[in-house]
């Protein structure tokens, strides 16, 4: 369980996040227009930043994220990239993870090489792939096409039943893909 | 269509090779004095006796020798304080001067100093290793420096280890910065290492054979030596980047 309790976080004197209150327990989706600084909620709440005021509670040991841009080692491949984030893992293990979203004849290519989906299907699979017990997602399916996003739900959906997935997004549609049983929207 | 350009770019460069060779003959033809500027053909010849001699192969050997040693030694160390500074801030303020100072003496000051401290054998050892040493730890500070952070973050979020780190985001950030701090160097620490064997005169060693010819008033031979330093110095300076290239390859980066 994640809980986010009175949040605010300025930068150069602009509020970005203004008394944040919000709790994740199962699948919950922070949805929000651009620019309302929802990858700032989900940087603080990975502590990558740190709020101006509030605290954050978090309950369970590891935590992946799906970042908003892919950040994955352009030059390892794409098993390289899984066994990096899960490197206690068997490779058949992380091959399965590739399998599941449809990148096993490429899973001993360079990433540099992959398309914008394939690269997306990577990140969304090493995050998967060490197991986490709370799972932020940033925008996670966009590069992907309609079938692929179904498929990439069902896939977390699947590895993440029974843990917490916090899902950030501009799009209502992803947040019922992943089937989150709480929408808050931030001003 | 790529392979006639590379070819048309090789004849172009033999070709200027070409006019430069004719432009020299000219002028020794001009001056009409071997002493002062010996001809092409002189040169070789000179170049081709000096080949069939043992002390020719022992000087080249030995001033390789020492000069690599200086560049070997300051590679690693560089490469070494550099990463030490990177984590700890502290080792480069305290390192920082010296490097200035290093960076900023002329050479022929440390050549002197080094003199009185120092053999001369080991002399062109220490000059190469302080010409190379503050590319190579100001190259490695900025590789490391200039690391993803957008990588570091997501790595901190999925705990790598710290093997992990460097050879993951580190190392292919470090490798460009290395690649320009070899190529600096490389030619940096040959002409000062001669120029310190000059000076030191160290028992085979081109220097000491370039200051014999130039005592002797042995313009052919000068000129023969220039050339035989600039085939070693340009020998050694493809080894090295290959040696780097491999690397690169090996590890995934290239």
């Amino acid at each position: 369980m994640l809980e986010a309790i009175h949040i605010s976080k300025a930068f150069d004197g602009k509020t970005v996040l203004n008394d944040v209150n919000l709790r994740v327990e199962g699948t919950v989706a922070v949805m929000a227009p651009s620019g309302t600084g929802k990858t700032t909620l989900l940087r603080i709440l990975l502590g990558l930043e740190k709020p101006d005021a509030g605290t954050i509670r978090v309950t369970g040991t590891r935590m992946a994220a799906v970042f908003q841009e892919d950040r994955l080692i352009e030059h390892m491949t794409a098993l390289q990239n899984l066994s990096l984030a899960a490197p206690d893992r068997k490779r058949t293990a992380l091959l399965e993870h590739l399998e599941s979203l449809g990148l096993s004849s490429e899973a001993n290519q360079p990433v540099k090489i992959f398309s914008g989906g394939m690269k997306r299907r990577v990140a969304i699979a090493r995050a998967i792939a060490c197991e986490p017990d709370m799972l932020l997602l940033d925008e996670p399916f966009s590069g992907l096409d309609d079938a692929m996003k179904v498929r990439a739900a069902e896939y977390i959906r699947t590895h993440m039943q029974g843990k917490d997935v916090m899902l950030v997004t501009h799009d209502r549609e992803e947040a019922n893909l992943l089937g989150a049983k709480e929408i808050i929207v931030l001003e | 269509m790529q392979i006639s350009t590379i070819c048309r770019n090789r004849i172009y460069r033999v070709l200027a090779v070409v006019f430069w060779v004719l432009v020299w003959q000219l002028v020794s033809m001009a001056v009409n004095s071997p002493i002062l500027v010996a001809s092409p053909a002189r040169t070789f010849l000179a170049l081709a006796e000096l080949g069939q001699t043992a002390a020719f192969y022992q000087a080249i050997l030995g001033s390789l020798g020492r000069i690599c040693l200086g560049f070997t030694l300051a590679l690693a160390l560089g490469l070494m304080l550099g990463a030490l500074s990177f984590v700890w801030k502290w080792v480069n303020v305290l390192l920082q001067p010296i490097v200035s100072v290093i960076k900023a003496t002329p050479v022929a000051s440390f050549v002197i100093l080094a003199l009185i401290w120092i053999t001369s054998t080991n002399l062109s050892v220490f000059i190469s290793f302080l010409m190379v040493f503050p590319i190579v730890y100001q190259n490695t500070l900025a590789g490391l420096g200039s690391a993803d952070k957008k990588l570091l973050e997501m790595a901190d979020v999925f705990r790598f280890s710290h093997r992990a780190r460097i050879r993951a985001i580190y190392l292919p950030a470090a490798y460009p910065h290395l690649l320009t701090a070899a190529k600096l160097s490389l030619g940096m620490c040959w002409k000062a290492g001669i120029a310190a064997e000059i000076i030191g005169q160290p028992r085979n060693s081109i220097g000491a054979q370039l200051n014999q010819a130039k005592l002797f008033f042995n313009t052919p031979e000068l000129f023969a030596w220039t050339i035989a330093i600039i085939v070693v110095s340009v020998a050694f300076e493809r080894l090295v980047m290959v040696g780097i290239h491999a690397l690169m390859r090996r590890t995934g980066h290239a």
